[in-house]
């Protein structure tokens, strides 16, 4: 038992002998909870996660001789917590519409009877380590809970529960360890956040993760396991961008962590979630979501957990085999929080206010994402998108350039293109990713063989027309050859038809590998007839007024994943448009007309 | 406690008093200070501890000594008492009156501070808030419960928008506005809070506003609570009294300043241009109390007011703002010296909430379209704007000259208005169709086939 020495915004120094550093604490008459960050001698000093305004020197305070966990097992699906994992559903229905300090509220009810399948595998004295599968739980209905041992036990399994309903307060086995101590094994265990959790190996990722938007799959990949950044100025796009990768993408769970961020977002995502349907396999997108929510009015000291929350959640789901997506929005809000407290504690500020340790931490979360090998013998992946907020949009800010470092897909939104309304307002020369090898082996094989070749040629279309704006810019497109405004045409064309998608559209909104590579095979092979037309002389002006090139672009929009057939017509026919100028401008062969340049 | 007054200041300067040897505290717990002229001030505990209690000061410390200053601990932090009777009533950034009447007299006295909303307890903002300016209800609709700041620079007329707002916002179908204003001034000048409270008075709603106000020569630290006290009433009027209410704040430039110039004395490390770390989460505890509660039949809607220092939208105040509020309606100087009123720059403008306010069900059906056209053209247009000032209008072919004129009509009609223009939303949208006729139908890929067809007086 110890008492409170002086109360500093967050920080509460306490009269606390032989805590550890980690180690949680409640502290004073309203017990808030909060985590000890530094010991001098016989004083220790605690970061809290709830406001401290009414504590007053000389009241108690206690280590709780654990450090900040989770509640990991079945329950977690469709919830939202807060950044300790309070579930803040739950403590609306307790304490009203604001959140009162002090509550406690268990992370997972503890009431609801799950029904648990014992894993026919298991039995009485037979060996147990830690990360073997127990059982599981249907926990929803696309989601199978696999009830895992907790990582550390090693030991003799005694007993396990036959099937049957159990809360999560009820035993369902007994494990004898290596020392002779008994241990109950629960449908849900606990694990510290700032500790990763073990599995047996790290395995390459080999698949790419389909968000269903076409300027990321086709262009910018990520890899199932894979770790990338949003970096972006506010207005850009990036809460847009991440909520359409949170419902489109092809992993089995979605974790979106809005940490520092608005409350109607997250309300947003709360009340569409339901609606949805995950495109994959029909159901509500909620069953396979979980929030993690501290927005920018709650504590500060709570935002920098919820991340770790957040990543510890991902890597549980992880072990049970599944691949995973954590959305983080935003790690420059956590990197605030940081700043905040090291600030507080008087630590040496380096790069604008941000301690020097900025960049290591940012390292060791953003490592935490992988493709694994389990120990019970899955695959599992936890896929990291971290959502960055450089202060006026400028990318060599600390938080962007160490990100940017650690980080394989960078996907970078630019402020003019979301001006112009162009979203997502991902830059195509500024993004980049380390993946585009890895992933075009699996389009090759699951999409067209041609998917490597046809995105180089896209984005060399894109990068040419850049140059020729510039001289646009500066003299007038009648200054360009034929060849030239075909080119700028036939980039604009991929921009507008392609690039382009519209989060609100229904039919736009997600598009399948194959509508994306269809569309843009579609795209490429008008650019190639034009050119074909304007090497034999064609002017561009004559190409451009062509009617084909405007329902092009809304082709997009016109045609469902699910519908591809009629777009595949349009695209056969596309030989066709061109096929009149085509008879025009090819030289009959006795007398070759000139190419005129 | 709350009756011993101490007299054992080891320190006091620039708005913070240190108080040595008082046991027991509380942080964030309110102070009154009485000077040698028998003055009292009021202040708050910032950092306890049995040895020091610093004190932060409202009023400031000009003219407080070490010797002959008296504190009492309150024992509890900022409240303001509410009732009905705050309608239509004039007070001080600390709530006091400043309109001669009576202080407010009620049992129910709430934090300043407020506690955070769960976010499980919001309601998303659906209704569309008509406001009578196309370039708001066109392109960057407003909705109930969104806080949607006013980016400005100085000599901009973010007043006048800020207060034509306020005389015609309303939800579609209902006859009058039928919300109350809390107007909140900090850091303002004289003339400004006199132009606004007429504003009020000429339109007849002067009973229905709530008026908080800090002016430009009063104490800075009184400015951190100005805001804060502000809400709290309408918190109060939302939440308890079931009203929709409208909160327009000005300047939050002043605001962020005299938080600068605390943290400064506090010894804060700075950030960015001299602004601690935590203006962001400063600013997000102002602007998150917008929003709306599930079954809750109020609102608080929040238009806050800032001037971007030398017009920089990158300057950390409107940065920050900007990633915490929902969109932005940005005044540029450029159209204002055109004498365009108002000077809406529509492409860095934004509405968050819009595309689940606008639309069928809501305004009308093709509403997000023409919205998203509107902003493409006109993105294009200032291209060929741009391209035209260097080559030469002349040079420009048939459809870049459309274009332009297109740019024209769109910034003298469809955004600017008169001061006293309330548009529907049908006639924005009217105009808005007319204006894009102005261009060939194949130009416009943002709206639909049937669209096109229905409204596009040049289509077939």
């Amino acid at each position: 038992m110890g008492k409170i020495l002086e109360i500093n915004g967050p920080l509460v120094k306490l009269e606390l002998p032989q805590t550890v550093i980690g180690e949680q604490v409640r502290v004073g008459r309203m017990g808030l909870i909060g985590e000890v960050i530094g010991r001098d001698g016989d004083t220790a000093l605690a970061q809290l996660y709830e406001d401290t305004t009414g504590l007053r020197p000389g009241e108690e305070a206690h280590g709780l001789g654990w450090p900040l966990s989770v509640e990991l097992g079945p329950g977690l699906l469709g919830a939202i917590f807060d950044g300790v994992q309070r579930p803040l559903q739950a403590v609306w229905e307790q304490s009203g519409d604001r959140i009162a300090r002090g509550v406690a509220v268990p992370s997972l009810p503890r009431d609801k009877a799950w029904h648990f399948v014992p894993d026919p595998a298991r039995h009485g004295g037979s060996v147990l380590a830690g990360g073997d599968v127990l059982g599981s739980v249907q926990e929803t209905e696309s989601i199978l809970h696999r009830i895992l041992t907790p990582p550390l036990i090693q030991g003799e399994l005694l007993e396990l529960a036959p099937e049957g309903d159990y809360t999560l307060e009820e035993a369902i086995g007994r494990v004898r360890l290596a020392d002779g101590r008994i241990e109950k094994l629960h449908l849900f265990h606990r694990w510290p956040v700032r500790t990763p959790r073990p599995f047996r190996q790290r395995d390459h990722a080999v698949a790419p993760l389909i968000t269903g938007q076409r300027i990321l799959d086709t262009f910018y990949p990520l890899l199932k396991g894979g770790k990338a950044a949003i970096p972006g100025p506010f207005g850009a796009g990036k809460t847009m961008l991440q909520q359409q990768i949170a419902r489109w993408c092809n992993t089995e769970i979605v974790i979106y962590v809005g940490c520092g961020e608005r409350g109607n977002e997250l309300t947003d995502v709360l009340e569409s979630m339901p609606e949805l349907k995950d495109p994959h396999t029909g159901r509500p997108l909620m069953e396979r979501t979980l929030l993690v929510a501290n927005t920018s009015n709650m504590p500060v000291v709570a935002r920098e957990a919820s991340i770790y929350v957040g990543i510890t959640l991902a890597e549980y789901f992880r072990d049970q085999g599944y691949d995973v997506v954590m959305v983080a929005d935003s790690t420059s809000r956590w990197a605030e929080a940081l700043r905040e407290v090291a600030g507080r504690l008087g630590q040496m500020p380096v790069e604008e206010g941000y301690p020097a340790y900025l960049g290591s931490r940012l390292a060791s979360f953003y490592e935490r994402a992988g493709r694994v090998e389990t120990f019970a013998g899955d695959h599992g992946s936890v896929t990291l998108i971290g959502a960055v907020s450089p202060p006026g949009g400028d990318f060599s800010e600390p938080v962007t350039s160490h990100t940017k470092e650690i980080i394989q897909t960078f996907w970078a939104l630019s402020k003019e293109l979301a001006d112009a309304r162009h979203y997502p307002s991902v830059d195509w020369l500024e993004s980049f990713s380390g993946y585009v090898s890895s992933a075009a082996k699996w389009w090759a094989q699951a999409v067209d063989p041609n998917w490597e070749s046809a995105r180089a040629e896209a984005l060399d279309l894109l990068a040419a027309s850049e140059e020729l704006q510039r001289i646009v810019n500066l003299v007038g497109v009648e200054a360009l050859s034929s060849e030239q405004r075909w080119t700028l045409e036939a980039a604009g064309l991929i921009k507008e038809g392609l690039l382009q998608q519209s989060a609100i559209d229904e039919v736009d909104s997600f598009a399948s590998p194959e509508k994306q590579y269809a569309l843009l095979a579609a795209l490429l092979e008008i650019y190639r007839q034009g050119m074909k037309l304007v090497k034999l002389g064609a002017p561009a002006r004559r190409l451009i007024q062509m009617p084909l090139l405007a329902q092009a672009r809304r082709w997009k929009s016109q045609h469902s994943s699910d519908d591809l057939a009629a777009l595949k017509a349009k695209i056969a026919a596309i030989p066709d448009a061109f096929e009149p100028m085509l008879q025009e401008y090819t030289p009959a062969s006795s007398a070759p007309r000139e190419a005129t340049p | 406690m709350k009756n011993i007054e101490f007299r054992t200041a080891t320190s006091v300067q620039g708005g913070l008093v240190v108080m040595g040897g008082v046991p027991g505290v509380a942080s964030g717990s309110r102070v009154q200070l009485r000077d040698h002229a028998g003055r009292l001030r009021s202040g708050l505990v910032i950092r306890a501890s049995d040895d020091a209690v610093l004190v932060e000061v409202f009023e400031g410390t000009d003219e407080l000594d070490i010797e002959r200053t008296w504190v009492r601990f309150l024992d509890e932090p900022f409240k303001l008492p509410l009732s009905r009777d705050i309608m239509g009533r004039v007070f001080n950034g600390s709530g006091l009156p400043r309109d001669g009447r009576p202080p407010i007299i009620s049992a129910d006295r709430r934090d300043v501070n407020g506690e955070p909303l769960n976010p499980a307890a919001r309601a998303y903002p659906r209704e569309f808030i008509q406001t009578g300016i196309s370039a708001i209800d066109g392109m960057n609709s407003l909705t109930r419960g969104q806080k949607l700041p006013i980016f400005s620079g100085g000599g901009l007329p973010h007043n006048r928008v800020a207060a034509q707002i306020v005389r015609q916002a309303k939800l579609l179908g209902e006859e009058a506005a039928e919300f109350v204003v809390v107007f909140a001034a900090f850091g303002a000048s004289h003339a400004d809070a006199r132009f606004f409270q007429e504003s009020f008075e000429e339109s007849g709603v002067l009973n229905k506003v709530v008026m908080f106000l800090n002016l430009a020569d009063e104490p800075v630290i009184e400015r951190l609570l100005t805001p804060r006290a502000a809400l709290t009433a309408a918190e109060y009027l939302a939440f308890d009294l079931d009203y929709h209410v409208l909160v327009v704040m000005t300047d939050m430039t002043a605001y962020a300043e005299a938080l600068r110039e605390v943290a400064v004395l506090r010894g804060d490390v700075p950030a960015r241009k001299g602004y601690p770390g935590y203006l962001y989460s400063d600013l997000a505890e102002i602007y998150e109390r917008a929003g709306r509660i599930k079954n809750r039949r109020g609102s608080i809607t929040m238009i806050p007011v800032l001037s971007m220092p030398s017009d920089d939208i990158t300057h950390p105040i409107p940065d920050l703002t900007g990633y915490i509020t929902e969109g932005q309606i940005v005044l540029g100087r450029e159209l204002a010296n055109q004498g365009v009123y108002p000077p809406v720059t529509v492409l860095p403008s934004l509405s968050r909430l819009m595309k689940d306010g606008v639309g069928k069900n809501f305004t009308r059906e093709d509403h997000p379209h023409v919205a998203s056209q509107l902003f493409a053209s006109y993105a294009k247009a200032l291209e060929v704007r741009g391209l035209a000032a260097i080559i030469g209008a002349e040079e420009l072919s048939d459809a870049d000259r459309r274009t332009l004129e297109f740019a024209e009509a769109f910034e003298r009609r469809f955004i600017g208005q008169g001061e006293d223009e309330d548009r529907s939303i049908h006639e924005t949208l009217n105009l808005a169709w007319d204006l894009l006729s102005m261009l060939p139908a194949d130009a416009l890929i943002r709206v639909s086939e049937d669209e096109l067809a229905k409204y596009h007086k040049g289509a077939a």
